[in-house]
């Protein structure tokens, strides 16, 4: 139980959380909903331990994983944007899709050892005290890409001139379409662009966060999880990428509180009875519940919430919403 | 574009003809195992043998049959729950978790134990469904009230709440009810147990090794009692004109709250019967991973049915055999592939009953609808 060590893990699982719901937000604010993330993550996973075990180049892997996922998630595009089917249903049957897909491929993939992302300080950072070994100490470089990108994207989707494109699309898509901004070209875009983040998430896994390949155990449902963070986060990055790094700690504390004998000068009674931590591991899901439910009751007070076009098709030339 | 042919999609004007939803489903079936195969073929397996066991696993002699009519059993239940539910646009995803609430409560009977030794099972098989319907209505409610009072996503609450819920049964069995250590229960006493036709080999020799249970019977009931509710009765119409059109049922007077709340319960119930009858008709104790993803399956299942109750137990059946044929072949994945391609070829394949779908000859004024395409 150290709050230095439970925040530094807490920053590597978090990462995870954080591209798989920055993803997700993008592919939401262009008016797609895709539940499929838990599936291209798995196949993110997947295809970036395989492909680092065939090539050697963690990297080449990490770059084909993201590819991998972009792909399958064009698999939604196709059925939501252009066949205009059910955005629910097609989500679900992605994360069939890549489950099964995962699982067939990655046959006999576990136990096996591919090289992995290492680690690195930032020098200079690192030595500021607490701070530094938190933060810009013993990180992959892909935790320190994860400070780099939520700003980014932020500033991205408010203050420039394609973020406002992005906005528009998951608004008000007639409105777009009459500025001359292409609906099916820029939601079939930010869907793959989620596709891409979805697997980064699922490699960042299998290459450095937790390395190896554990069929659907892999994720473990963190790919649900980042789908409730956005809803959580009401569409903001910013807030995204902090629900991440909290469940992530989160995540983290759940295993130290098994460990030691007292806590705080009490008797731990999950060292008298680790089948007490059952009920620990319910903790990120039932919070998950309760963020919505603290989520959705500020955006109806606040009367901010979902991009208005979220979840229905455009079909050009009928009378838009 | 210089091609001279060009694919244009317009929408239907006309009625869809009346053969073409069951068509478009059994089209999209065939269409994903031949996708199916085409992936197994380029991992190195034979995709014809391994079809070819598929069918002698599942339908080769009684006892294959049988058993795929034991794996059809929790699927024409949950694949109801999720049909109920889906009716009024209700996504709920948490038939996995009701499942095993459903499982949960039923034990309960015998594990704590509500009845005494030796209770007749006219009297504990009855207490048990009612537990268990219970268990997953309760799991039901839950997503439905926080939908209904504070609008909070039902997808993303039935799903956590399927993790608390394999969670939760698990403390159990490894902690309070674990066998001599091991993680599950002590078998349930006989009174516990669903009848079986093998109960009747003595009689009937044929029966001999056919565990098909009354667990069966329990889903073929459910689905007319689902068909009447949602076509027959008013309570369905309420359903299904909230499933079309929320805003005509609020001026219709329709409580929508209510209806949500209503529905996910009795989704869940259904859900939570295919879990008593699982550990009842087949395991006979409360153990782990009493499900292989039934609760996901019946999801499937409904889509695949076109909502449709009787369709439920067609597809049921498809599925059962594709889970027993499933279990028997490596690498493990391949039954969920089979089941995600189907669905994406169901749901990809509904844009027909939408759209009249046809080749035209490439012209300047080429309608908007065809640039969809």
């Amino acid at each position: 139980m150290n709050l230095e060590i439970i925040l530094h893990a807490g920053l590597a699982t978090g990462t995870v959380l954080l591209f798989a719901s920055i993803g997700e937000l993008l592919a939401e604010r262009s008016g797609i909903l895709n539940l499929g993330v838990e599936g291209m993550m798995l196949i993110g996973a997947m295809t970036g331990f395989s492909m680092a075990l065939a090539t050697g180049n963690p990297w080449l892997g990490l770059l084909l994983a993201m590819l991998a996922a972009g792909v399958l998630s064009l698999a939604h595009g196709v059925v939501t944007i252009s066949f205009q089917a059910d955005q629910v249903v097609s989500g679900l049957a992605l994360t069939f899709l890549g489950t099964g897909l995962a699982l067939v491929l990655g046959n006999g993939l576990t136990g096996q050892n591919a090289p992995l992302i290492p680690n690195y300080d930032i020098a200079g950072l690192a030595a500021i005290p607490f701070i530094g070994p938190v933060f810009f100490e013993d990180h992959s470089p892909l935790v320190y890409l994860g400070y780099i990108f939520t700003p980014l994207v932020w500033f991205y989707i408010e203050k420039t001139r394609p973020g406002m494109h992005l906005r528009a699309v998951g608004e008000k898509p007639v409105a777009a379409d009459t500025m001359g901004v292409s609906v099916y070209r820029l939601r079939y875009f930010y869907v793959f662009v989620g596709g891409c983040l979805a697997g980064l998430a699922g490699a960042t896994i299998s290459l450095s966060v937790s390395p190896g390949w554990y069929s659907a155990q892999t994720t473990s449902g963190q790919g649900w999880i980042a789908i409730g963070l956005v809803i959580f986060a009401q569409w903001n990055p910013l807030r995204a990428a902090l629900g991440a790094y909290l469940f992530g700690a989160l995540r983290r504390a759940i295993l130290d509180l098994q460990g030691p004998r007292m806590i705080l000068g009490f008797v731990n009674p999950l060292y008298i009875n680790p089948n007490l931590g059952f009920f620990l591991q319910m903790a990120p899901y039932l919070l998950t519940i309760l963020a919505l439910v603290i989520g959705s009751r500020a955006a109806m007070r606040k009367r901010i919430g979902a991009p208005a076009a979220l979840g229905e098709p455009y079909i050009r030339g009928e009378r838009g919403l | 574009m210089a091609f001279p042919i060009s694919i244009a999609i317009e929408k239907r004007t006309a009625d869809v003809p009346r053969w073409m939803p069951a068509a478009t489903s059994i089209g999209s079936v065939v269409a994903a195992f031949i996708v199916s195969g085409i992936v197994l073929w380029l991992i190195g397996s034979d995709p014809v043998r391994v079809y070819g066991f598929f069918v002698r696993a599942t339908f080769g002699s009684w006892a294959a049959i049988s058993d795929t009519m034991v794996k059809a059993t929790p699927l024409i239940l949950v694949g109801l729950a999720c049909t109920v539910a889906f009716k009024m646009k209700l996504w709920n995803i948490g038939a996995e978790g009701q499942f095993y609430m459903g499982a949960f409560f039923a034990s309960l009977v015998v594990l704590v134990p509500l009845v005494p030794a030796g209770t007749p099972a006219i009297v504990v098989i009855p207490f048990m469904a009612a537990m268990g319907m219970l268990g997953g209505a309760i799991w039901g409610f839950f997503p439905g009230f926080l939908k209904a009072r504070f609008q909070v996503n039902e997808i993303i609450t039935t799903l956590m709440l399927n993790y608390v819920a394999i969670l939760w049964n698990n403390f159990w069995i490894f902690d309070r009810w674990s066998d001599a250590g091991f993680q599950m229960t002590p078998t349930f006493e006989r009174n516990a147990w669903l009848p079986r036709l093998s109960d009747l080999a003595r009689e009937y020799p044929i029966f001999s090794g056919i565990t098909l249970h009354l667990g069966v019977v329990f889903g073929l009931l459910a689905a007319v009692v689902v068909w009447w509710v949602l076509e027959r009765s008013r309570w369905g119409y309420e359903i299904r004109l909230i499933g079309d059109n929320p805003h005509a049922a609020r001026y219709a007077g329709i409580n929508i709250a209510r209806n949500i709340i209503l529905v996910m319960m009795f989704s869940g119930a259904l859900a939570g019967l295919a879990g008593m009858s699982e550990v009842s008709g087949v395991v006979h104790r409360l153990q782990e991973r009493i499900s292989p993803g039934y609760g996901f399956t019946g999801i499937i299942v409904a889509w695949l049915a076109k909502l449709n109750p009787f369709g439920v137990v067609l597809v049921s059946i498809l599925f059962g055999a594709l889970i027993v044929a499933g279990r028997e072949v490596q690498p493990s994945g391949i039954a969920q592939m089979i089941q995600g391609f189907v669905l994406f070829a169901v749901i990809s394949s509904d844009v027909l009953l939408r759209y009249k779908v046809r080749l035209v000859r490439t012209r300047a004024d080429q309608n908007a609808a065809g640039e969809a395409a």
